[in-house]
């Protein structure tokens, strides 16, 4: 068979590289492939009860668990369907398949409307042949439609029973082939109820679709009296030339970017590593956790023990790796509270805990903020007066007259910089973190270890 | 005599053209010194690392109650419980450990794309087609309508595609397809920042973990991942990008896989990459080695959302086919 023509078809002839478009070019690529005369899958007419089943293939052909998956959802999106049946799966036993014909590949972005289905369903009525009868969610879609084009279900049968004329003169192995093919594209667009819809697009894809026009086109060439583009799909702008204002921003972004520090490859590949070694043993997917993970063992220790007060050796072991460890764990910080107030150099991390604090308040709460966190520890003679650099402190200073969440920046990155490379090194190396990480795991207390006499 | 000055009576074609060499040389410059520090692959260092031995991931629990797809999730602070949003316009809380409904809302809207737990654990955001991202209070009383509660934050001008609270209850970063992200005070309502970067819709942020918790990163349909970000929209593959290296230092990719990875999320140990993709199944990537580790099937339609817990004990999936799992 040739190769996918769908691209072109009914459009401008320009590729839409969308990303179902990128989709469905994989899956006719292996369709093709599929469909190869020398190495693809044999198709071939079978020869049933009483009569012949022509062009299908057997489900036996695909082994592992990943082939039959991705089988599955190309017969669901209609590349290929059973025989007999409805549902769009792939089955790895004996059931036939068949090919579906190009013309009703989803890439040519089919959106049939009900009146088309319409037409469909009441063309199968006329033919009156068993495998052509129609199911029961079929006899209900029918009725339903009856009722919602009352006015013009004249005009519908009048195009069914045109289309069903001219089927009639068709080869009966060609209709036979032609039939199924249509069902088949039916079973995608109007699946069997609890099937899973794969035309079903994201919102957020579909309020950005860029050509409206060929998505509207009837299966059966009949003519739409609905408008023409729907709500969400509004047409792309053209693409424009870019402004000299937009010229000189981009010159600025590149210069930005040129002038931004970059590492090696292999430096920042040894991070990488460095980083996820460490971390190993913290990661309950590639180190079983101690305490069992509560997701497996149903045993919820571990999350009782982390909201207590005693923190475990691999938990204090961990405020070693870096500052932001200690920082982030509110039991590392209280340690290191307590730590630099027995040493009478608290002000750096109170600092930095209170500008902390004072950007999670809501903003009406900032300005007085501000001023409490000013007067605590930068005014002169502030009871906990912080060191820091004169820039920043001027540039503090002037922030504070018309104060933001973010005034103590500057002042909070220099006491940041000041608590990492001295009150934290000391902290780590400190008898008070130390007796912390050598502690023993309390010994657990059962009833039937006591040795109490009565 | 007087200075030569740029000639300004050029016409504005000209100096377009000369602009718009200016930019694409730059841009050129910019290729050539990344191109420079490219000196080794990342699985090329990785391979002194040990394997990541066979991992046993299965689902642990199933969470069934929405009517229609599940868009998104997010875990609290308490590991256990979760906030999932639907097409349906439902938002569900969860304790997913002993998978007990706790709370439900029912929006004025349908396409509920966004939700996030608040720091606290008392308070969910949530929002999608109705444009704008509401922050709901969670109450101890069952009997209290949550809708009445209901407080109106963010307000875009088109579709909600993210939300998250940055440090606290007190802030909302917001992103829109209306091309922008915004910061907002919670309690007054207040615009506090916004960010312009974007030339299409936004799909996606997500916060550095970084202590200061001052740099967020957003994903768009222009292509540009502004900071840092995985690009699950446009493209089947996952890719690694790498702040210092200023590059792309890793793509996850199969040809078996051909359909699009939805979302991303990463192990604790920064080891494993879990992606959930429109095959309906979820991928495990070695992050350093860059192979596929499994497989995981289960669900039954696309997986929207993929978040670890945030101890790392577990990760959720939500999906379309109106289940969520968590996976250990």
């Amino acid at each position: 068979m040739a190769p996918t023509n769908s691209v072109g078809q009914g459009t401008n002839g320009v590729a839409d590289e969308s990303p179902n478009m990128i989709v469905y070019r994989k899956m006719e690529d292996f369709i093709a492939r599929m469909q190869d005369d020398k190495n693809g899958i044999p198709i071939r007419t079978v020869k049933s009860f009483l009569s012949k089943i022509p062009s299908v293939f057997s489900g036996k052909v695909l082994i592992s668990l990943e082939a039959l998956h991705l089988g599955t959802l190309m017969a669901a999106h209609g590349y290929f369907f059973p025989i007999s049946d409805h549902v769009l799966t792939l089955k790895d036993d004996g059931t036939f398949y068949r090919f579906q014909t190009p013309y009703f590949w989803p890439s040519n972005c089919w959106e049939p409307e009900n009146t088309d289905y319409a037409v469909y369903l009441c063309k199968r009525t006329m033919q009156n042949k068993a495998r052509l009868e129609l199911a029961d969610y079929e006899a209900e879609s029918l009725a339903r439609l009856q009722r919602a084009f009352a006015r013009k279900w004249e005009f519908i049968f009048m195009q069914a029973e045109a289309q069903a004329k001219v089927d009639k003169k068709r080869d009966k192995i060609e209709r036979k082939i032609l039939d199924s093919q249509e069902r088949a594209f039916w079973d995608v667009h109007r699946p069997v109820p609890g099937c899973v819809n794969t035309t079903e697009v994201d919102i957020k894809k579909s309020s950005r679709m860029k050509n409206p026009h060929k998505t509207r086109k009837s299966v059966y060439g009949l003519q739409n009296d609905v408008r023409s583009h729907s709500p969400t799909h509004t047409p792309a702008p053209e693409a424009k030339q870019p402004t000299e204002e937009e010229l000189q921003e981009q010159i600025t972004f590149w210069q930005v970017q040129l002038d931004r520090h970059r590492l090696k490859m292999s430096k920042v590949a040894e991070s990488l590593l460095a980083y996820t070694e460490q971390y190993i043993e913290y990661d309950p997917f590639l180190t079983p956790s101690d305490p069992s993970n509560p997701w497996i063992s149903d045993d919820n220790a571990i999350w009782e023990l982390e909201a207590s007060k005693e923190p475990g050796q691999q938990r204090v072991k961990r405020w070693a790796f870096g500052i932001d460890e200690v920082l982030k764990d509110p039991i590392g910080r209280e340690q290191f509270l307590k730590f630099l107030e027995s040493e009478f150099s608290s002000e750096n991390l109170r600092f930095w805990l209170a500008v902390q604090e004072l950007k999670k308040r809501p903003i009406r709460e900032v300005p007085s903020r501000v001023q409490e966190i000013w007067q605590e520890f930068l005014a002169s003679g502030a009871p906990s007066a912080i060191n820091v650099d004169s820039k920043s402190y001027a540039k503090t200073t002037q922030n504070v007259k018309d104060p933001g969440r973010y005034a103590f920046e500057d002042a909070q990155e220099h006491i940041y910089k000041l608590m990492k490379s001295d009150s934290y090194s000391r902290f780590i190396r400190s008898s008070a973190y130390q007796e912390l990480l050598q502690a023993k795991k309390k010994v657990k207390r059962h009833s039937l270890t006591h040795h109490g006499s009565y | 005599a007087a200075a030569q000055s740029r000639p300004s009576a050029l016409q504005s074609g000209e100096s377009l053209a000369t602009l718009k060499n200016e930019s694409d040389s730059l841009k050129k410059k910019l290729e050539e010194e990344r191109a420079k520090l490219h000196d080794v692959e990342l699985n090329q260092v990785a391979e002194k690392v040990e394997l990541v031995s066979a991992l046993s991931i299965r689902t642990r629990r199933v969470l069934k109650g929405h009517g229609n797809k599940v868009l998104c999730m997010d875990w609290c602070k308490d590991k256990r419980r979760l906030v999932s949003s639907s097409q349906d316009g439902k938002v569900i809380v969860w304790d997913g450990y002993t998978l007990n409904k706790e709370h439900a809302v029912t929006m004025p809207c349908t396409w509920v794309m966004a939700c996030a737990y608040a720091p606290s654990g008392c308070a969910v955001a949530c929002g999608g087609l109705d444009n704008k991202c509401s922050v709901y209070p969670l109450s101890l009383d069952k009997n209290e309508n949550l809708a009445a509660k209901k407080k109106s934050v963010a307000m875009h001008t088109n579709y909600l595609s993210g939300c998250s609270f940055t440090n606290s209850d007190m802030q909302l970063l917001t992103s829109s397809g209306d091309g922008t992200c915004a910061l907002w005070d919670v309690e007054s309502g207040q615009l506090l920042q916004s960010f312009h970067g974007h030339t299409a819709d936004v799909l996606s942020l997500n916060l550095a973990p970084s202590e200061t918790g001052n740099t967020f990163v957003s994903g768009g349909c222009d292509k540009k991942a502004n900071v840092w970000d995985m690009l699950p929209c446009a493209s089947v593959s996952c890719r690694l990008y790498d702040l210092r290296a200023d590059r792309e230092v890793a793509v996850y990719q199969k040809d078996s896989i051909i359909f699009g990875a939805s979302s991303v999320d990463f192990s604790l140990s920064g080891r494993l990459l879990f992606a959930g993709y429109n095959d309906y199944t979820i991928n495990v990537w070695d992050v350093l080695k860059g192979n596929r580790i499994s497989v995981l099937f289960g669900h039954e339609n696309r997986v929207s959302c993929v978040k670890v817990s945030p101890d790392g004990t577990s990760f959720a999936s939500a999906s379309w086919d109106t289940s969520l799992r968590i996976w250990a």
